[in-house]
């Protein structure tokens, strides 16, 4: 695991369904300083921005808001891609806490792609108003990851949050992401693909997911991990920064 | 690219290859159901062991208001009536601050004509700043600003209260009907705030053939830069005739058929396009109704404030101050008899007239490329460059510089059709390109409203004129 040096700033990624307070977390976090970047390859512009906390730089990237990281949409392989490739320090799921069980699919997913998982439970002054309770500390130990509660429009939480992400860009909090157990078909088969990407990218990338992808015939997975493949034979120093190992 | 790979990289790629289709040849049509379903199965048991629900009834709330403003009979006279009402309240509630502007202004220039009179400026150098830059610029704000900062907040709240999705809901039939995806009610209805952005908001339309149509379709309606136009328009012509106690109501009445025309339209190509070029059936896709929300009043309005009314107020002045002063230059350097610019007017004029516009209108339009925000901008520096040179004072005053050029209401109600219906703006044709790098359906989504706003804008000019309406 790589940690970034003291001037380099944490990466932060704010993944989730539309509609849950994403962005409004987004503004709640960054304040005012927030521009909107470019991601190379496709025109889908991910806000991005930075905050400080305790002495720490982070730089938030806001991703698409999307049901699923199947690939369905141009917008779902944005926030696929940013999370598999560019492997953010911590990804921040946030749910909406008035509709978890929908929500917590994409909750499930992002569990199976990375380990530095922080669950945000958003909109929790609703929920309550609603009559709807969650035990966040028996959904944490479920999961395996912190599980904050905010109300971002309210500003509720946000500090927690923080506290939070960072301890885990640190790695103070030791997370076992859950991963959902498939039929045994299906797992034997997860097995013999796994090992074998490894071979071909060593431990950088999450096996067990793009073994998944490819179960599913994700021709789109196919072609985005050729694209990442040439960096890593680039014979220069210039790819130092790739996640991925120079020798498989 | 291949050829730049060492052989590293190569033989990777092979060993990706081998083991896709390895991965192919064992899975089966039922995998990813399987995978999905077992996802969607975790959530649940997961969920029934951390969530408890005081009260069930209460989660019902969302779904009663859902059943009214959603229903086959009441879903569209609320949505036509909702549309209604804020356009009548931008209308109702813009002039007074319009005019105190416009006053405002005029008033400011008095006293800088006097500040240039005191230095001894040249007369070029006036005409130049105050009598082209300033009052382009004064009649820009003094218009466009009221309406704006009205329309813009009351539309932000209705779209975070969570209405927008409602109108989808309820478009959603009509969509299908034409060969388009539901989901291209929601992009149409970003088209509303700013086509670019209304462009990108398509990569939400999986399906490659239907996101092409809603791209091609959605400068249909009109966006911040457009609005302007439409209701100044018609609340300067269109409603001339109605007692005045009504107008207001009938020029929000002309707004609204401005829209639904639009909306016709875009229903119209999207049905035409999918039995041509674009044939297939429409795809299946669940459309998720969010929670009703209560929008946090002043914070809400304040940011649309911000960010749509300043922004693009800020987009007008900034590309329509060097505009002014092109126009102003162009005005004033004769060849011959006339200006540049009066040449290029009556290169245009000819063709323009046939589609019951002029000559400025359509230069207008054509400078106006850039930005929407600027046609109007341009269009009344042109007017105003050419003698009749109008101080900026009321809305009356407005309406005669117009009239000087020989308006009638066919050419309001033309400009407004060409407004609604024209070729994108530079920025949305940009990001059309970006996002189907392709040549040619960039040109399509140039060519196809252009020819929509000729052959409209054509066909009323020569009905109206064949019937002796005008």
């Amino acid at each position: 695991m790589k940690y970034p040096s003291k001037e380099m700033p944490y990466r932060i990624a704010l993944a989730g369904n539309p509609n849950t307070g994403k962005s409004t977390l987004f503004n709640t976090l960054t304040g005012l300083r927030q521009h909107t970047g470019n991601w190379p390859g496709k025109t889908v512009l991910c806000a991005e921005g930075e905050y400080r906390f305790q002495e720490k730089n982070y730089t938030v990237v806001d991703l698409p808001g999307t049901y699923s990281l199947y690939s369905n949409s141009a917008d779902e392989e944005v926030a696929r891609d940013y999370i598999l490739f560019e492997q953010p320090d911590v990804t921040i799921v946030v749910l909406d806490a008035t509709s978890l069980e929908r929500n917590l699919n994409l909750a499930l997913q992002v569990l199976e792609m990375s380990d530095r998982v922080v669950i945000c439970l958003n909109m929790i002054d609703e929920a309550i108003r609603k009559g709807i309770r969650i035990h966040d500390q028996k959904l944490s130990s479920k999961l395996g990851v912190p599980v904050v509660k905010t109300s971002a429009r309210d500003g509720k939480g946000i500090n927690e949050l923080k506290k939070i992400v960072t301890r885990v860009a640190e790695g103070r909090i030791q997370t076992r992401p859950y991963r959902i157990r498939y039929s045994e078909k299906i797992e034997e088969k997860i097995q013999s693909i796994q090992s074998q990407i490894e071979n071909i990218f060593g431990d950088q990338l999450p096996s067990r997911w793009i073994a998944l992808r490819l179960l599913d015939g994700e021709r789109s997975m196919l072609n985005a991990l050729k694209k990442r493949i040439p960096k890593e034979g680039a014979p220069d120093g210039a790819n130092l920064k790739s996640p991925y190992p120079v020798e498989a | 690219m291949e050829q730049t790979l060492n052989p590293l990289t190569q033989s990777k790629h092979k060993q990706l290859d081998s083991l896709f289709s390895e991965a192919e040849s064992m899975t089966e049509p039922s995998s990813r159901d399987e995978i999905v379903g077992q996802i969607f199965r975790a959530s649940k048991s997961i969920c029934d062991e951390v969530v408890h629900y005081q009260d069930r009834q209460k989660l019902h709330r969302s779904e009663k208001l859902d059943h009214i403003l959603t229903s086959r009979t009441w879903g569209f006279p609320i949505m036509l009536a909702m549309l209604g009402v804020i356009i009548w309240l931008t209308i109702a509630g813009a002039n007074v601050p319009s005019s105190m502007l416009a006053e405002t202004f005029g008033w400011l220039e008095g006293y800088i004509t006097l500040g240039f009179q005191a230095i001894h400026a040249p007369d070029w150098l006036h005409g130049l700043l105050v009598l082209g830059l300033y009052r382009g610029i004064s009649w820009v704000v003094s218009v466009m600003l009221p309406p704006m900062a009205i329309f813009f907040p009351a539309f932000a709240l209705l779209e975070n209260f969570g209405y927008l999705p409602r109108v989808a809901f309820n478009m959603d039939r009509l969509f299908k009907r034409s060969g388009g995806h539901g989901k291209q009610s929601l992009t149409m209805a970003m088209g509303f705030g700013c086509n670019a952005a209304a462009i990108m908001s398509t990569r939400i339309i999986e399906s490659p053939r239907e996101r092409m149509l809603a791209i091609l379709t959605n400068n249909f309606v009109p966006c911040n830069g457009r609005w302007p136009t439409l209701i100044l328009l018609s609340s300067l012509f269109m409603a001339a005739g109605v007692a005045s106690g009504l107008q207001t109501f009938a020029t929000a009445a002309i707004v609204m058929g401005m829209v639904l025309f639009g909306v016709v339209i875009t229903l119209l190509v999207s049905w035409i396009l999918s039995k041509t070029a674009l044939k297939g059936v429409p795809t299946h896709y669940t459309l998720e109704l969010p929670p009703y929300r209560r929008p946090k009043f002043w914070n809400t309005v304040i940011r649309a404030t911000l960010d749509k009314s300043l922004f693009t107020l800020k987009r007008a002045v900034i590309v329509a101050a060097p505009a002014g002063v092109i126009t102003w230059i162009l005005a004033n350097i004769f060849i011959g008899e006339l200006s540049i610019l009066e040449h290029i007017v009556a290169f245009l004029d000819p063709f323009a007239r046939a589609l019951g516009l002029d000559g400025f209108i359509l230069m207008a339009f054509i400078l106006g490329m850039p930005a929407n925000e600027i046609v109007l901008p341009i269009l009344m520096m042109g007017y105003l460059s050419t003698g009749a040179m109008t101080e900026v004072e009321d809305m009356a005053a407005l309406k005669q510089i117009f009239l000087d050029h020989g308006w009638t209401w066919l050419t309001a109600l033309n400009m407004m059709l060409f407004s609604l219906l024209h070729y994108p703006c530079g920025t949305t044709l940009i990001n059309i390109y970006k996002e189907t790098k392709s040549p040619k359906w960039t040109f399509l989504s140039f060519a196809i409203p252009t020819a929509m706003a000729i052959g409209v804008t054509f066909t009323v000019a020569q009905v109206a004129r064949g019937m002796g309406w005008v």
